[in-house]
């Protein structure tokens, strides 16, 4: 278990101030400008070597990804664009750091821009997040009146500027090229790649698109070192991490952890166990509502990292662990994530606009039985369909988890239909 | 260069290409949707799908992909084809089934690429999807449940007509095209979105369930309503024209054409001439062909030759004008004008009255001067270029004149000619952009040559075009604009009076016989005191004032030549026969030369032909342009402080076919709103 001494976040649940006076006691914002100072290539090179991969769920190593902007000035501005548009089911991490230790993002944000060149920050919020973006704008006066910011941030020569945007709580604009076109005030829509934003991003300069917590742990890394982060869990999935446990356990939240903890170690420990005894477990999706879920017998044995997920079928997301007793009608879950996907498509290409709408109706009916066995094959060939086909993952992410609850729990889909048409055979 | 290899085909494309073009260099054919050569690329209806190697796993979107060296692509992969299948299948679930009474049946893609792609059956059991539809405009129909939301119409609209009037709203399967508020498309480029829309969505209103495209028969034309000379497809049925449609032509009008082109078709159903008239007192009465020419003979005879006047309308082709000006030389007048807007143009030099940067040449231009001119009525798909050019180099415009939206910005610098002077003396500050341009142009309308000072408006644009280099070895950016596309060819063809300073009112005063060929448009009170021969195609002013009615045929019923006004000679080809006793106009000219006994030289149209390349070599190069030699041309005698003014107003009616036209009525009432309305319209 990770000790407390190697938290990052560690107003995590808000008992202490969030405002500059509080995270300065919790050693954000000391030595930021030695930081700065020691150059671009350090700070990537720490990055890259610490591991860290990217939090929003993809899990591209970071440092890699800031390597892909410029190296000289082309003469156009270079961004930053943080992610905060956290809209994932199950996912709340990002809302919690911004919530309560805003100025880790804010920090990391100037030193993630000094590592990558950029000059200036887009934090693009979700709408909903009221309290958040309140808290962030605050901090991010508190830096500039602090000079941390600005013209000459922290002291170091340095210019930067960092912006707030509230979006309008569409999950499509999570998504990087979305999110870019509707920061750009266009409809939110992804963008073709390529041109990938590292050349041709906001407003049709580099850019880079990071995850609120990606950003918010950079300065921690920087300042205790690469070699610190990636003693935590196993090699290529190094580092702490939030985790969000909800569902039914005993006491739901948000921890951070090392990676590559064992699933039923982390439920145990810190969300109180599953309701009624592991036992009475029935399957977690494990990295919010986009992965595919597990049955209990892999939960027992898989550990919470990118790849171990991934050799199971599924992934680590953003790591939001959704916890699904007995009493769960799995089907009703999986077709109230297909209604959500069908609502959220941006429509713009033909296999998610057309085929989200077609898997949650086929969901629908899955649900009450109303359905021949033959057409669970068609939903999965309607679901490959979709998967790869897409401009951007909201198609395969409509469609693993129709395909997770077909890999492990069809039986039970199956039999549904089957006494669905006993009992319509006896009605007549 | 970069080696690609193509279902295990090598060959070499050029860099910057996508896949999907490179596909069609090798011969393969890709199928799409949302992909069109002359729009952004949108990348949406994942058709065009292909399998790439190195690459990820999954198939790539060819029409967005940039071709690298040593790619390798299949295009007919088993991966490749269960791909499209299943795009073809999510196009299919929510198309409604009703291509029987669909307008586009028979020239669907989304019909035929289902023969290739779709399965028989549809396993999709849940209810299709119903969008409502929505009205925009007198024009384009809407039929939103067939729509694949493929965003071609709204790509152009946006990019290349350059109003921001379509998108789309909603999303996932929820998103419809749609004006946002109900309005009309305001573009005069709009129904280009009929032939743009790959299904039936969007289909053409005026012609909705006229009829089918396999019962058309098909000919290849050039359009006469401006004069871009739009290369055009007529498609007829029997002796009526059905529709108007655009032919590629990159070098003029790429593959868009006018509403106006593509709508006043259904004008040449109505107010026609099919029969020849006489004035017997006071009263037209219809009357044979021998009957009218016997009227026109018996006032010939007692006329002097001298006091003969002709001048020839806005669409008269080059044949009807070479004969009819042949004729009048033998009747002994020089009285002949083309010019019946009362433009004043030299002709002295054929580099001073026509296009000589071409529609082409002005995508290489880097600042350009409107002078007088409104093109984006006058010439809406010459407009479309002067866009393009803004929005791929930056085009740099300065207008002198009235100011519109053109669809791109533009400098105001004045109304009239004394601008025109301030920039020749150096005074204008547009006139350093003028100097550093690497290839700038300059365009004067039609409204800065119907004055009395055109010739030293002329002059003085001249003289501009010189100092700011606009003349090179291979470049010459001085143009003018017409409206009309008989105008290049009656300055061609010399169908000017002697006297260079006489317009055409100075022609008609004193005249006591005046031949209309198919001109409608001079003022007809001038006429009060002539015998007026009238030859054309509709009941319109002329004819209401002639005593003798020859009745001619419209520009899709003869074929004949027409020059535009890049000075490009184009032949247009008989789609339908006149209706009635109709002829082809230069056959009645021919036999009425024979009633006057001062019969012309040729008897048939090759004849014709020869002599107008006796009269202008240019007629014997049709279909290119050939450099004119910069000569001089205009007068230095002082300008009028007077505005340049627009020669057009409505857009949508400009000559006898199109103030015929019911659609055109429609546009002008629904688009420009001029009409008042009543207290039960809406």
């Amino acid at each position: 278990m990770l000790q407390d001494k190697d938290r990052i976040f560690t107003n995590l649940y808000g008992f202490q101030d969030w405002g500059i006076e509080g995270a300065r006691k919790r050693g954000d914002w000391s030595g930021t400008r030695e930081l700065i100072d020691k150059g671009r290539d350090w700070i990537c090179e720490e990055i890259k070597s610490s591991g860290l991969r990217g939090r929003g769920g993809a899990g591209f190593p970071t440092g890699v990804k800031w390597t892909f902007m410029p190296k000289e000035p082309t003469g156009q501005p270079h961004y930053l664009v943080v992610n905060a548009d956290e809209g994932e089911p199950g996912t709340c991490k990002d809302r919690d750091m911004m919530r309560n230790d805003p100025h880790k993002l804010v920090e990391g944000c100037l030193l993630a821009g000094a590592g990558m060149g950029a000059n200036a920050a887009y934090i693009y919020i979700r709408g909903e997040f009221y309290t958040e973006a309140e808290h962030l704008q605050t901090a991010i006066e508190q830096a500039y009146n602090a000079g941390l910011l600005g013209k000459n941030a922290c002291g170091s020569g340095m210019e930067f500027d960092v912006y707030l945007h509230r979006g309008a709580g569409a999950y499509i604009c999570g998504e990087e090229m979305a999110l870019i076109e509707s920061l750009e005030g266009k409809k939110g829509q992804p963008r073709l790649k390529p041109p990938f934003p590292a050349m041709m991003g906001l407003y049709g300069c580099p850019t880079t698109v990071n995850n609120v917590e990606t950003i918010a742990v950079v300065p921690t890394i920087l300042r205790r070192g690469a070699g610190w982060f990636s003693s935590f869990g196993r090699e290529n999935n190094t580092g702490t991490k939030v985790f969000c446990i909800s569902g039914h356990v005993n006491h739901p939240c948000n921890v951070e952890e090392s990676l590559s903890i064992p699933l039923k170690e982390l439920i145990e420990k810190h969300a109180g166990g599953v309701r009624g005894g592991w036992d009475n477990l029935k399957a977690i999706i494990p990295g919010g509502s986009s992965v595919p879920m597990l049955p209990k017998t892999i939960c027992e044995e898989v550990l919470m990292d990118y790849d171990s997920l991934r050799e199971q079928h599924s992934g680590l997301g953003t790591a939001a662990v959704i916890v699904m007793d007995k009493s769960t009608d799995l089907v009703a879950a999986i077709a109230r994530l297909s209604k959500f996907y069908k609502h959220e498509s941006c429509g713009q290409c033909t296999p998610c606009r057309e085929g989200t709408g077609w898997m949650w109706r086929v969901m629908e009916r899955l649900v009450t039985g109303d359905a021949e066995i033959e057409e669970i094959d068609m939903l999965l060939e309607v679901s490959k369909q979709i998967e790869g086909h897409t401009i951007c993952a909201l198609g395969d992410a409509a469609a693993w988890p129709i395909q997770g609850l077909m890999r492990h729990f069809r039986d039970e889909v199956e039999n549904r239909i089957r006494t669905k048409s006993r009992e319509n055979f006896k009605a007549a | 260069m970069a080696k690609v290899t193509i279902d295990g085909k090598e060959l070499e494309v050029p860099d910057g290409i996508t896949v999907l073009q490179a596909c069609e260099l090798a011969g393969k054919e890709i199928p799409r949707f949302c992909y069109h050569e002359r729009l952004s690329v949108a990348g949406n209806c994942r058709m065009c799908l292909v399998e790439v190697s190195p690459g990820p796993p999954k198939p790539a979107a060819s029409c967005a992909l940039p071709v690298g060296d040593g790619m390798k692509v299949k295009t007919s992969s088993p991966m490749v084809k269960k791909a499209r299948e299943g795009v073809m299948e999510f196009l299919l679930i929510n198309h409604p089934l009703d291509c029987p009474i669909c307008d586009q049946g028979g020239e669907c893609d989304l019909q035929d690429q289902s023969m290739a792609y779709g399965v028989g059956e549809s396993r999709f059991r849940e209810n299709k999807r119903a969008v409502p539809d929505k009205n925009i405009g007198p024009l384009v129909k809407t039929q939103m449940t067939r729509c694949i939301q493929c965003t071609r119409c709204v790509r152009f609209i946006t990019e290349v007509a350059g109003v921001e009037e379509l998108g789309a709203t909603g999303r996932g399967e929820n998103m419809e095209i749609t004006t946002y508020v109900e309005k009309a498309l305001s573009s005069e480029l709009s129904a280009n979105i009929v032939d743009l829309c790959p299904v039936g969505a969007l289909t053409s209103k005026p012609y909705a369930f006229n009829a089918r495209p396999w019962e058309l028969s098909r000919t290849e034309s050039v359009d006469a309503m401006d004069a871009i000379g739009s290369n055009i497809r007529i498609d007829s049925r029997g002796r009526e024209v059905m529709r108007v449609l655009p032919l590629q032509n990159d070098e003029i009008n790429e593959e868009w054409i006018s509403d106006k082109t593509r709508y006043a078709c259904d004008g040449l159903r109505r107010q026609r001439l099919d029969t020849p008239y006489v004035r017997r007192a006071g009263k037209l009465e219809p009357a044979s062909w021998d009957e009218a020419f016997a009227a026109i003979k018996q006032r010939v005879n007692v006329i002097d030759g001298k006091k003969i006047a002709a001048i020839a309308g806005d669409q008269a082709d080059c044949e009807s004008m070479v004969a009819l000006k042949d004729l009048m030389i033998k009747l002994g007048s020089t009285n002949i004008d083309c010019r019946q807007d009362g433009a004043l143009i030299d002709t002295k030099s054929r580099s001073g009255y026509i296009f000589n940067t071409t529609i082409a040449g002005i995508e290489e231009s880097d600042v350009c001067l409107l002078i007088g001119t409104n093109p984006r009525l006058e010439a809406p798909v010459l407009n479309s270029r002067l866009r393009k050019s803004w929005m791929t180099t930056g085009l740099k415009v300065g207008m002198i004149g009235m100011g519109y939206d053109l669809t791109y910005p533009y400098e105001q610098l004045g109304a009239g000619p004394q601008t025109l002077q301030e920039i020749n003396q150096g005074k204008n500050s547009f006139r350093k952009y003028l100097d550093n341009a690497e290839k700038p142009m300059l365009v004067l309308g039609q409204g800065a040559l119907v004055r009395e000072d055109a010739f030293a408006v002329l002059h003085l644009a001249r003289e501009i075009a010189d100092q700011t280099g606009m003349v090179t070895e291979n470049w010459n950016g001085f143009n003018v604009l017409h409206t009309a596309a008989a105008r290049v060819g009656g300055l061609d063809v010399g169908f000017v009076p002697s006297n260079p300073n006489m317009s055409v009112s100075d022609v008609v005063a004193g005249a006591e016989m005046v031949y209309l060929l198919a001109a409608d448009e001079i003022s007809m009170g001038q006429l009060s005191s002539s015998f007026v021969i009238y030859q054309g195609h509709h009941g319109d002013a002329g004819a209401h004032v002639a005593d003798v009615i020859l009745p001619g045929a419209a520009y899709t019923e003869k074929s004949a030549t027409f020059v535009n006004t890049e000075g490009r000679v184009q032949r247009g080809t008989k789609a339908v026969f006149p209706p009635g006793n109709a002829r082809e106009d230069w056959t009645i000219i021919r036999a009425l030369s024979d009633h006057l006994g001062h019969c012309l030289s040729y008897d048939s149209v090759g004849a014709l032909r020869e002599r107008m390349i006796e009269i202008n070599d240019i007629f014997s190069m049709p279909n290119q342009i050939i450099p004119s030699r910069w000569g001089s041309f205009g007068a230095d005698t002082g300008v009028s402080a007077k505005p340049f003014l627009n020669p057009i107003v409505n857009f949508y009616m400009t000559d006898p076919i199109s103030r015929a036209s019911e659609t055109m009525a429609n546009c002008t009432r629904d688009i420009l709103g001029t009409e008042d309305k009543t207290g039960t319209d809406g």
